[in-house]
């Protein structure tokens, strides 16, 4: 299967994976793992990415209402790549720029979600509309 | 729902933490080690992380949290065993944990529990005599 758009890319594995409750971040963490594991990701890109998803994951559950995560398994060329895609249809964020700060929440948290997810893996996109949504999308490549 | 068992030896409560644990079982083991120092009078705690492959700002809040509910509890937490790449991703996470004692394996941790012990008015301690 071929990305539109996106000639060279191709696509391994795709996969839709349901956010409701806490027990659905533990899944998503070990499904990630899984998926690392599969495209050969060393030990440190595996725990930087299954340790992003989790915190994204739990922003998708706390502040989003719930929503999904796609996995994709990507090859570019000479290089793999594990994207993760979080949708909700919460309440969005007002102030992205904010909200990627360390040290800053709306909730009870530590504020270290966005930012720290961000720099643990290599593309990290955004973006939120009040009252439809939040979509985060990540990629680590090996 | 499932709890995390805390163990007593002597001064001591250990827990080990064996499964990748979701947030609700975190927050239960929080208040678990809490009632227990507090019925027992430890003046102790040990963690033992080494088989968690993954340590979120979620479980680091919740370690940070142990460590300074124990402290006013008269206790003191010892974290060990981390595995290499948790230590790296923590870091690079903006988690620093300060405020936890680390230690690398369980027998480091216990060395460092007693020594602290040692300084204690209330405890076992046969550390140096006072003149």
């Amino acid at each position: 299967m071929v990305i539109p758009g996106d000639s060279a890319m191709a696509l391994l594995k795709d996969e839709l994976m349901e956010l409701g409750s806490s027990a659905d971040i533990v899944r998503v963490r070990q499904q990630v793992r899984a998926c690392a594991l599969e495209l050969g990701f060393g030990l440190v890109d595996q725990t930087k990415i299954v340790t992003a998803a989790s915190e994204l994951a739990r922003n998708t559950v706390d502040y989003g209402g719930g929503g999904t995560v796609r996995l994709q398994a990507l090859n570019d060329g000479p290089r793999r790549g594990l994207r993760l895609i979080f949708e909700d249809s919460g309440p969005g964020i007002t102030n992205i720029e904010m909200a990627l700060k360390d040290g800053y929440t709306t909730g009870g948290g530590l504020g270290l979600g966005l930012g720290g997810a961000r720099r643990l893996v290599n593309d990290f996109t955004i973006q939120s509309q009040v009252g439809q949504g939040t979509r985060v999308e990540v990629t680590k490549w090996k | 729902m499932d709890r995390i068992p805390i163990l007593r030896m002597g001064e001591f409560l250990l827990v080990t933490i064996q499964v990748d644990m979701h947030d609700r079982l975190a927050v239960a083991l929080q208040d678990d080690l809490t009632e227990r120092i507090s019925q027992t009078g430890a003046h102790g705690v040990l963690i033992d992380i080494s088989s968690l492959e993954v340590v979120d700002s979620f479980i680091g809040r919740m370690l940070a949290n142990i460590a300074a509910m124990s402290r006013i509890l008269d206790a003191s937490t010892v974290v060990v065993g981390m595995q290499p790449a948790v230590a790296i991703t923590l870091v690079e996470l903006g988690l620093s944990l300060e405020g936890v004692k680390t230690a690398l394996n369980v027998e480091k941790g216990m060395e460092l529990l007693r020594t602290s012990l040692n300084g204690h008015p209330g405890g076992l301690g046969h550390g140096p005599a006072k003149r």
